[in-house]
């Protein structure tokens, strides 16, 4: 691509990324200026954010054809030669700087696609692209650049930017699309608000009265145009500062919409949990903007406009042409080198090479991935995501679920050049983790929403230990397809809750598959994308039969086992997730099996219920076929390939034994080399939990209740979250509790009492004060009034007002004067 | 013709002077009042024009009396004016009626 077409395709992708960007906002300010003015009767504010963000989404589309056209990407092509693009783009990268370690790596690849004649052209075009002349260039694909500066101090300036990759213009598209869907959703699921007088049956006043309060649809579809403009503006952010900047817009966002039925206790209480908890995970974001800030001077992902050779990015100093962190020395001594443009060690003022100890690079990842901890609801941050559905479902299906807690997997991901190999292991091990812990709790809750919160827990470990064992492409992959089917899962469970007038508890439900069909098939769909099942046949370019869960699950999987196949010290990081698939299988058809068939378990629920309204039926269909079809093709289907181009250049050679603990993470060869004995792993597991699952909920083979209290006390733990919330109660809210009663204690005994008697000894001075005052400066005014007075009066006397009488005065008065003169005055 | 001298002069404008106070002094009618205080200031005038002439003080003894005529010409016409409206409240011109603001 020459520079001119490199420039007009920069141009024309910001403009129209902007525009989707900015576009909810303006429809939040109208709504939350104007909404006062419309009736609260009125769908106008619906209907303007529908408008606003599926413009937005028209935009993010066109920009996303005009990126598939500039990164050469045709459809048809992606379908000839899966992995053309990939081995191209990474040829470059092996061209420019010969690594010797991952040559043989690259031939194994080449030779395994045999993609030689696709691959040349690619790479020519690659050549003229240009930042090829630049050095290092671990971005394969990229446009940037400054929209405002905000700060300028010397040479280090904080901005707003915008940072264009292939996942950039792939999650604006997933997120304005699934937005697109959940509004027009939420125009009937929210038509309750439509009202003069809202009933809120869950607030409980005093005396056993009803609430009433007016109904806020207007409200709610501008917090939610404002969540857009945030999370959008969060992944078009072109610096980790601005990221920062909308990585709180939207937890205030979150705070709003969890808080939106304000008067519920625990709503307001989960909203301000969710709000504090991700202050914990923040606090870490900040050390890891600190530490960037001072030793790199610049908070820019990277740099790649060809025109410019000025300020490198954070990637491209902490990363090599090859991708590797340059290094020098041992334990805490160890530093990393800063790379230039030219490929040669930045150096500093003094003329010295620029470095930044090793640890400190370990310890800024591990604070921004702290933050992403705290979004994301990983261990040990995870508890606020279930208490977030107090929220409305819609807001449960965009916010806590498909995008919002994505953001901290997105991060990870965009971060990526940026961790060391210490930090990718902590986050392994932390998604792990997770994935299990949600997966477990998710076996016995029953409160449908509940369930898929759980899951999305679950998924979300998943993703960040796909991103921790070096599965790159597999837990962005992950978060793609897992934003469709849950947001899919989470709208039609929201159907089920509306359609049930606000039954959540599934104990009460049962045999709704007659009442609402398309709920229930749809539902179907993001179940068993979700479990990751599959037909184990494997047709030419389509790859298994399946639906979209299966492909990014597989590629998990397939990940973390070649990790533990490369450090066999971590093969806990495969068992894990393997388990937790089968796991996943099962309470995901527990939860369908329970809400559609069997017997209907409380009739009135099962007589009142209905279908949902074709506004938000449509939805669940739309969303329905992408969770189904988005992920066609697998690894070397068009969206894979879609993120393949913005994958880090390290990743896809592979790492051996790098960092302190000499890890090995695993190349993109490596990785397809167990892909099929993973995948096999993973459909067994899946299905072995949906049979299970059958067996206890719809066959009823088996009674659960015997079951449960065969594990009376291992029920107990999971139904109590794993004591979780418990262990912080003690650990942290007790403690401070306990520290503030002494400090109301020390306030009352000695603050207070010293207060008292400095006051008490005021007012005794003041009354002295006082009486001497009254005694002594009042009688001197009040002397000097009387005399004046006094004087006045007497001469009132004198004043008779006759003019003849003055004329006489005044005459006598000359004639004495004249008799004193000439009497007394010397000649 | 013989030249009277400087205390001719002096004479007649004590005698005006005079002749003004006591009319200020007796009179209850205002505009009587006001010639009386024409007659004082003419005699003032008088001096004024007369020590000019017989010392060596030049014009400022003349400049001086015109000064006071065309004093005494405005407070002449504010006077006047007060002195209608004065009758046109009250009906009469006698100063003594005139003790509205009497304390």
């Amino acid at each position: 691509m020459s520079p001119d077409i490199y420039i007009e395709t920069g141009t024309t992708l910001k403009w129209l990324l902007t525009t989707a960007w900015l576009l909810p906002l303006a429809g939040f300010l109208i709504e939350v200026f104007g909404g006062y003015w419309s009736g609260r009767k009125s769908r106008a504010a619906a209907f303007l954010a529908v408008g606003c963000i599926a413009t937005g989404f028209v935009c993010s589309l066109i920009a996303l054809l005009t990126w598939l056209d500039a990164a050469d990407l045709n459809v048809s092509d992606i379908w000839q030669n899966p992995r053309a693009v990939a081995a191209a783009t990474h040829e470059v990268s092996e061209a420019t700087h010969v690594d010797h370690e991952h040559d043989a790596d690259h031939a194994a690849d080449a030779e395994h696609h045999g993609d030689h004649e696709h691959a040349v052209p690619a790479h020519s075009e690659e050549e003229h692209h240009g930042h090829a002349a630049h050095g290092n260039n671990p971005l394969k694909f990229a446009f940037n650049g400054t929209f405002y500066t905000l700060a300028k101090f010397g040479r280090i300036q904080i901005t707003l930017d915008y940072y264009i990759d292939g996942l950039t213009v792939l999650m604006f598209t997933m997120v304005t699309f699934i937005a697109t869907c959940i509004h027009l959703f939420a125009i009937g699921y929210m038509s309750d608000e439509l009202t003069e007088s809202y009933e809120d049956h869950q607030v409980h006043l005093p005396g056993g009265k009803h609430f009433h309060r007016p109904g806020r649809f207007y409200r709610f579809f501008s917090f939610l145009s404002l969540f857009c403009f945030a999370m959008l503006g969060l992944v078009l952010a072109g610096n980790i500062f601005q990221v920062f900047i909308f990585w709180e817009l939207v937890g205030v966002c979150s705070y709003l919409l969890i808080g939106f039925y304000v008067e519920r206790k625990s709503a307001s209480t989960a909203a301000n949990k969710a709000f504090i908890m991700n202050r914990v995970g923040d606090f870490g974001f900040l050390i890891g903007l600190m530490i960037l800030w001072t030793w790199f001077g610049t908070f820019q992902f990277a740099n790649t406009n060809p025109d410019q050779t000025g300020e490198q990015g954070l990637f491209q100093m902490v990363r090599t042409d090859a991708g590797a962190i340059e290094t020098e020395g041992e334990g805490l001594n160890r530093v990393a080198y800063m790379q230039s443009a030219t490929g040669e060690h930045l150096l500093g003022n003094d003329g010295q090479a620029r470095r930044i100890p090793y640890w400190l690079l370990v310890v800024a990842g591990l604070g921004i991935f702290a933050g992403c901890v705290g979004k994301s609801a990983q261990f040990p941050l995870q508890t606020w995501l279930p208490d977030a559905m107090e929220g409305p479902t819609p807001v449960s299906a965009l916010v806590h679920s498909a995008t919002m807690v994505a953001a901290g997997v997105y991060l990870a991901g965009r971060f990526f050049p940026m961790f060391t190999p210490e930090v990718l292991l902590v986050i392994a091990y932390v998604g792990a983790i997770t994935a299990f812990i949600g997966a477990t709790i998710a076996l016995v809750v029953t409160d449908i929403k509940q369930v898929l919160a759980y899951s999305t827990i679950s998924q979300l470990g998943y993703m960040m230990l796909a991103i921790g064992v070096g599965g790159w492409l597999a837990g962005l992959f992950h978060l793609i397809t897992h934003a469709f089917f849950k947001s899919l899962m989470f709208l039609c469970s929201g159907s089920v809750i509306h359609g049930c007038h606000h039954e959540q508890e599934m104990t009460k439900m049962g045999g709704l598959y007659k009442k609402m069909p398309i709920t229930c098939w749809t539902m179907w769909i993001g179940v068993v994308a979700i479990s990751g099942l599959a037909i184990p046949i494997t047709l030419p370019y389509l790859g298994a039969i399946s639906f979209s869960g299966f492909h990014s699950k597989d590629a998990i999987i397939a990940s973390s086992l070649s990790f533990s196949t490369l450090n066999p010290t971590h093969s806990l990081l495969f068992f894990i997730p393997l388990i937790t698939a089968g796991i996943t299988a099962f309470y995901m058809h527990r939860m369908w099996f329970m809400t559609f068939f069997g017997k209907p378990k409380d009739h009135h629920v099962h007589d009142h219920a209905h279908e949902s309204p074709w506004v938000m039926c449509g939805p669940l269909l739309a969303l329905s076929f992408f969770a189904a079809f988005c992920a066609v093709g697998g690894e070397s289907g068009p969206l894979a390939n879609l993120l393949l181009t913005s994958e880090p250049t390290h990743v896809a050679g592979g790492v051996q034994a790098a960092g302190e603990l000499g890890l090995t993470l695993p190349s993109h060869h490596e990785i397809h080399e167990c892909h099929s004995q993973a995948g096999m792993m993973a459909l067994l597991a899946a299905l072995m939990g949906t049979v299970v699952a059958y067996l206890f909920y719809c066959k009823q083979a088996v009674d659960p209740a015997l079951v449960k209290a065969r594990f009376e006390s291992a029920h107990r733990f999971l139904k109590s979250k794993w004591q979780f919330d418990e262990i912080y109660d003690s650990m942290f809210t007790r403690p401070v509790h306990v520290v503030a009663k002494w400090c109301t204690g020390f306030d009352r005994e000695a603050l207070d009492r010293f207060l008292h008697s400095c006051a008490s000894l005021a007012v005794g001075i003041a009354q002295w004060d006082r009486k001497f005052d009254e005694a002594v400066v009042d009688r001197i005014v009040n002397v000097f009034g009387e005399v004046t007075y006094a004087a006045g009066r007497t001469l009132k006397g004198v004043q008779t007002g006759r003019l003849r009488q003055y004329v006489m005065f005044i005459a006598a008065a000359v004639v004495c004067l004249f008799v004193v003169l000439f009497l007394f005055l010397p000649r | 013709m013989e030249s009277v001298g400087l205390s001719g002069y002096l004479i007649v404008g004590a005698v005006l002077f005079v002749c003004g106070v006591i009319c200020m002094a007796t009179k209850r009618n205002g505009i009587g009042i006001l010639m009386g205080v024409e007659l004082v200031l003419n005699g003032a005038n008088l001096n004024f024009v007369a020590f000019s002439q017989h010392t060596h003080l030049g014009l400022d003894g003349q400049i001086a009396s015109l000064f006071v005529i065309v004093l005494a010409a405005a407070e002449a016409a504010v006077a006047l004016a007060i002195a209608l409206n004065f009758y046109n409240n009250h009906l009469t011109i006698d100063v003594d009626r005139a003790a509205d603001l009497k304390g």
